[in-house]
């Protein structure tokens, strides 16, 4: 059993959930997920590492109550204990000094790419960090970005807080006044990648996305999370989680997450 | 083959007398043997079993099972076992060879003749006692190894009559003695103070850790998954093993001293060379053949094409059948396609139709060239599986919201024999058709798992992406490390998978104990006859 060390609501829908799983703390590199299950009839369910501590032998995740699964995790509190957490998953990122690299969150994301952006930095990066929110009080995190970030950009899509827009529409405008950017890194929900890896390909700049299929068991033996990217099936779980976006057939990848939309609705019920 | 067509339908069984009489006592129920730990011994009872008949004078006894309209809609285990009775007949049907022939088509060596012997005499702990020396997992070789290519095709009286059914005493013996609950843990060698890592806990995996913690050796088994068992746990059906069968073989494993560590992934908590260099001082892999391949045809990403490892995952594993209780949703499908011909294909032929759809199986080529075993083809299809032979998938049709709606198919003929005889399915021009259904089932096979190979560079593989072993050790191409299974084999059987542990844990002994593998056995002088080869996949 995995105790719950702190649950943190951060947002009115986004929990930043802290586990002990010292297995993966020690081994975790940025670009990597674990899955979890809350108990023994919960479904295998993969969360990005939003940070991980191997001195204390915990990670972080952070979850959006979108589900049945999902809420059981939520209303874990501290000291209370999940069945199953292993990872960490997937291939960890490509790390080398890029020159300036452009980290996008948004969404669960928020947590997901403070490990990359650090790891990023730690590689001798120039590291801009873009978070994406609704409005003023879903941002998060704020003192982490700062850690590794040469600039952090905060936007809300209405103005509340930071620039008015999404992340992306600020990396695009600076873009075209010809600001060099060497790599990017996204994360969040399908359609902000997607976004994100339209703005950059015409200035053919690489970009990887960490792609969130369902998946199952998470080390390949199910073939569940199959995206494709550059005409050819990949498993996102250990081909992935990070593809080169410009490949990836985002409206595919949409589709596929929505396959069980109305038996989960059901449960929810 | 068409021995079982017979016995799997009791009606068409010749022998009515006998047959009535073993039937009248099991009065088609499940077959009760446990709680009672003092019957079950000749004279101990009311009734004396007859065990005087041998050889043909007495027929191979049936196995009564649930009736194919009625198991249909559920997941309760499909055979019932034998009873006391009819398994202390059967058992003395056996004419105890002199050279028993049975015993060199056993790929774990189980002592077949002792163990009959015992039923006949009604020690039926004892008979599973004597099973467990070699085999660690009795209860679930009796219900999923193919016998008929195997122990049985070897029975001397296979020759001209029906073989003992040495599976399903094997099974019966197992499940007596667990549920008489006096299960005796067998004797443990004097601590060697060595340490194995096994990386996969299933039925390669197990063979090797019952073997080697035997032998005086620590065991510690790393599992991916949350539960142990592999591809016993979620790969084959509860309908066909049920999950306690495997729990309670892996429970005894545990209660002799091996650790199991779930959620755990070698490759990734720690690399081989790292278990190597930390406290073990031998790895075992068996960790399957875990990336399933798909068709590459236009439509397999659609939504509803699912490969069969996902599909009988979802329903074994994390017993989506019994959704909502439990948490992951099953496949809600009206018709489900499953394309291929082997026992995987069957188990998800038949789990689609006990999940409530209309199920068809897809195969290319004709009914003689399927894989699977004859036993589970017909209990496909006395469940009302269509069988849609000589057909290749060429698409998979989608809707506009990327659901599968249909599969468009190409009728095949069997082409002339090529030079080995076999003769291979030809597309026939213009035949394609369309079939409607809303998911499909991709049963074609997987490839090894990359995860090893990649955080193990010195590891040599073969051009198929599988773990090259010497075979009388079953060792890689590192010292120290073995492997066997599924990761070596390709696709395989569970008993192939345990055959190799069990040669792969007698070396490591030898390796543990000397610093080196043992000598290769010496060249046979003359040719022995060739031990059955028939590969199927499971």
């Amino acid at each position: 059993m995995f105790r719950v060390v702190s649950n943190r609501k951060v947002t009115p829908n986004a929990h930043e959930m802290v586990v002990e799983a010292p297995e993966v703390a020690r081994t975790a590199q940025a670009g990597q997920f674990a899955l979890l299950m809350v108990d023994e009839h919960s479904e295998r369910i993969p969360y990005t590492l939003a940070d991980w501590d191997e001195a204390t032998g915990t990670v972080t995740f952070i979850v959006l109550e979108v589900g049945k699964s999902t809420g059981d995790f939520v209303h874990r509190q501290p000291g209370d204990e999940v069945a199953h957490v292993v990872g960490p998953l997937g291939m960890p990122l490509e790390v080398e000094n890029f020159g300036t690299v452009a980290c996008i969150g948004g969404c669960y994301g928020l947590g997901g790419i403070v490990p990359v952006g650090r790891t990023m930095k730690a590689a001798g990066n120039r590291v801009i960090t873009y978070v994406e929110a609704r409005m003023e009080g879903m941002h998060y995190y704020l003192d982490k970005y700062e850690s590794f970030s040469d600039e952090v950009v905060q936007t809300t899509t209405d103005g509340s807080n930071g620039i008015k827009g999404h992340g992306v529409d600020i990396l695009e405008a600076r873009l075209k006044e010809g600001v060099r950017v060497d790599r990017v890194f996204t994360i969040g929900c399908p359609f902000m990648m997607m976004l994100t890896a339209q703005v950059t390909k015409p200035h053919e700049i690489k970009t990887f996305a960490a792609l969130n299929p369902i998946m199952l068991d998470g080390t390949g033996m199910c073939g569940a999370c199959r995206c494709t990217v550059g005409e050819e099936t990949k498993f996102a779980c250990v081909d992935g989680p990070f593809f080169d976006a410009h490949e990836v057939d985002w409206h595919e990848l949409r589709d596929r997450r929505a396959a069980y939309i109305f038996t989960e609705r059901d449960v929810c019920k | 083959m068409s021995e079982q067509k017979k016995e799997n339908n009791p009606v068409e069984q010749p022998d009515s007398g006998r047959e009535a009489e073993v039937r009248t006592a099991d009065n088609g129920s499940k077959a009760d043997t446990g709680k009672k730990t003092d019957v079950g011994r000749k004279g101990d009872r009311g009734k004396r079993i007859d065990t005087s008949k041998k050889g043909t004078s007495v027929p191979r006894q049936p196995m009564p099972e649930q009736l194919a309209e009625d198991r249909a809609h559920n997941f309760d285990e499909v055979p019932f076992g034998y009873s006391e009775e009819v398994a202390m007949i059967e058992a003395a049907r056996c004419l105890a060879c002199k050279k028993p022939k049975c015993r060199d088509g056993c790929p774990v060596e189980i002592d077949i003749p002792s163990f009959l012997h015992l039923i006949e005499e009604g020690q039926f702990v004892e008979a599973a006692q004597k099973i467990k020396e070699s085999n660690p997992l009795p209860a679930v070789c009796g219900r999923v190894c193919p016998q008929e290519s195997q122990c049985e095709e070897l029975c001397v009286l296979a020759i001209k009559h029906e073989s003992v059914a040495i599976g399903r005493l094997e099974r019966f013996a197992a499940d007596y003695e667990r549920n008489a609950g006096s299960i005796e843990a067998p004797a443990i060698l004097e601590k060697s103070g060595k340490k194995v890592a096994i990386v996969g806990a299933g039925p390669a995996g197990l063979c090797v850790a019952g073997d080697l913690i035997k032998l005086g050796h620590d065991i510690t088994v790393f599992e991916a998954l949350q539960k142990p068992g592999g591809v016993l746990m979620y790969g084959i059906p509860e309908f066909r093993l049920p999950e306690d069968i495997i729990n309670a073989e892996v429970n005894l494993l545990h209660e002799l001293g091996v650790e199991f560590r779930y959620d755990y992934v070698v490759g990734r908590n720690a690399t081989i060379p790292e278990l190597l260099a930390g406290e073990y001082d031998a790895v075992f892999i068996g960790s399957g053949a875990g990336l399933p391949s798909f068709m590459r045809i236009p439509g397999e990403n659609l939504i509803g094409v699912y490969s069969a490892n996902e599909y009988l995952t979802r329903a074994n594993l994390m017993k989506a059948y019994l959704f909502p209780e439990y948490d992951t949703p099953p496949i809600e499908a009206d018709h489900v396609i499953t394309v291929g011909g082997g026992n995987v294909a069957m188990d998800s032929a038949r789990t689609a139709l006990r999940l409530g759809a209309r199920s068809t199986i897809v195969y290319r080529r004709a009914r003689e060239q399927m894989p699977a075993r004859d036993e589970e083809i017909h209990h496909a299809e006395e469940e009302g599986i269509a069988f849609n032979l000589l057909t290749n998938p060429t698409r998979i049709l989608g809707n506009a919201k990327r659901e599968v709606v249909g599969m468009e198919v190409l009728q095949m003929k069997l082409g002339e024999p090529d030079d080995s005889g076999r003769r291979s399915p030809v597309p026939i021009e213009g035949s394609e058709y369309e079939i409607e259904c809303d998911a499909v089932v991709v049963a074609i096979g997987n490839k090894p798992n990359p995860l090893i190979p990649q955080t193990m560079k010195d590891l040599e593989l073969t051009r198929w992406g599988t773990v090259v072993t010497e075979e009388h050790t079953m060792q890689t191409s590192v010292p120290g490390v073995y492997a066997g299974g599924d990761i070596v084999s390709g696709a395989a059987t569970v008993i192939s998978a345990m055959g190799q542990g069990k040669i792969a844990a007698r070396a490591m002994d030898h390796y543990l104990r000397t610093g080196k593998n043992p000598d290769p056995p010496p060249p046979p002088e003359e040719k022995p006859k060739k031990k059955p080869k028939k590969k199927k996949t499971e």
